[in-house]
């Protein structure tokens, strides 16, 4: 099958490609690298009248560090995520999902920007982004904003991102030498999404938890921080009865449905052995 | 709309008039460049059949709309060996039995020398393996695949040593 015909536009700043998408105007859509829309389009399961595409906007590239936050233009591709210094150094975090995310060929094209807008939530950086606490630097007609993650990721592939706004930026706060992170996920073959995956990032100062965040993929209509299972976890020696009580609290924290993969006790449980053994991980390296 | 692009497709310049905005990459080599080595399998990212080099990295051409790529270098299948002389991928794939029916090996091999030039595998069958793991191969060869990867990846090693002394 053959994508619907559309008309393209390839705008050479952020401005410029609010503008097209403005004129074109519901029926429009921003492609980057193009590795989920592509095949979308060429299903149907998507049919804009108008391709925005972004791919050549010179600011939204680029990896930087400024003080305490590091900037990561939209148009990332996952091979640099995976394989950039900075992001080994200031957010390792990303670099360990990285692996995960679809195949090599995949990751030369994808870009963690498309990635995040899509909000795909068996993706891995999406619920990377939770882990991380990162915001998302949304460019509007009517200015720029930041939204943190907690309240970017709404419902199934819905987010913050307002129809006409463009993702052009993920802000990450710098991970600090205290900072102990784990990334792992259960598939039935490498690269193909993840029946469950999970990242937990922490800080342990003198031996005691705190700052821990936990994201899941795969569990729900949204990537899904572990919020009582994090709550177990601060203020406590990272130790065997505290994973046992994490571990424990996400009954609470995760509700997954039945589906075609698996059912929802199973995938509870695989969350927990994953949660188990991340955090097993994390104690033995401390 | 000006749908014209200019691409390097195997060392030669080629100007592209395309008719339409959605022809993808993998369409416009195999339809309108007569480059028919690089295989359509799946036409959504999952199978790896249509995998070319762009600008030096491996990619999957069905995903990638020619429009969006005006300016860039392509290599294909048709591009690797030197005249009569197979290039070491090549080689290797035959050496070791690294394919059945065919379908899938100009994409295992695009992928593969894509791989090699990436660097990161090194001699670790199983790092191969998961490297590779975005090419199907339908007649289940994986075992000659790998085998073929690392021998090719030693040859090149190799080779280069050799011109470097």
């Amino acid at each position: 099958m053959k994508a619907r015909a559309f008309s393209y536009v390839c705008p050479a700043t952020v401005a410029e490609a609010l503008d097209a998408f403005a004129a074109a105007g519901s029926e429009a859509s921003f492609i980057a690298g193009g590795q989920s829309l592509v095949p979308a389009l060429a299903l149907r399961l998507q049919a804009p009248e108008c391709l925005v595409d972004i791919g050549r906007i010179a600011e939204l590239r680029g990896i930087s560090q400024d003080g305490e936050w590091l900037r990561l233009g939209a148009l990332t591709r996952h091979v640099e995520v995976h394989d950039h210094p900075l992001i080994a150094a200031c957010a390792p975090l990303l670099a360990l999902a990285a692996p995960f995310v679809a195949h090599p060929a995949i990751r030369n094209r994808g870009t963690l920007g498309g990635s995040i807008a899509l909000a795909d939530p068996a993706s891995e950086f999406p619920a990377m982004m939770l882990a991380v606490a990162a915001e998302m630097e949304i460019a509007g007609p009517a200015g720029r904003r930041r939204v943190p993650a907690t309240d970017f990721f709404q419902d199934l592939y819905q987010t913050a991102i307002e129809p006409g706004e463009l993702l052009v930026a993920i802000h990450i706060p710098v991970a600090r030498p205290g900072h102990r992170c784990a990334f792992d996920e259960f598939a039935r073959r490498r690269g193909d999404y993840a029946i469950v995956g999970c990242g937990v990032m922490l800080a342990l100062p003198a031996d005691v938890v705190n700052e821990a965040r936990i994201a899941f993929l795969s569990v729900g209509s949204t990537p899904l921080r572990a919020r009582a299972a994090e709550a177990a976890l601060n203020g406590r020696p990272l130790d065997a009865a505290a994973i046992r009580d994490a571990q424990a609290a996400l009954a609470s924290d995760l509700d997954p449905a039945d589906d075609e993969q698996v059912p929802a006790a199973m995938r509870l449980h695989l969350a927990r052995v994953l949660l188990g053994r991340l955090l097993g991980k994390i104690a033995a390296a401390a | 709309m000006d749908l014209s692009i200019s691409l390097t497709v195997n060392g030669v310049r080629r100007d592209v008039a395309l008719d339409n905005p959605r022809v993808t990459l993998l369409d416009l080599l195999r339809e309108r460049l007569d480059l028919t080595g690089t295989k359509k399998g799946c036409d959504r990212g999952q199978c790896g059949a249509c995998t070319i080099l762009l600008d030096g990295r491996r990619i999957n051409s069905c995903l990638a709309l020619a429009i969006s790529h005006d300016g860039a270098d392509i290599l294909t299948i048709e591009g690797l060996a030197q005249g009569e002389e197979l290039h070491p991928v090549q080689a290797a794939f035959i050496a070791h039995d690294g394919f059945q029916c065919g379908f899938c090996t100009p994409g295992q091999i695009m992928s593969a020398v894509g791989l090699i030039r990436e660097g990161q595998a090194g001699d670790d069958p199983e790092r191969v393996r998961e490297a590779m793991s975005g090419n199907l191969c339908r007649c289940g060869a994986y075992a000659g695949i790998t085998e073929a990867v690392l021998e090719a990846q030693k040859t090149l090693a190799d080779a280069g040593r050799r011109d470097a002394a």
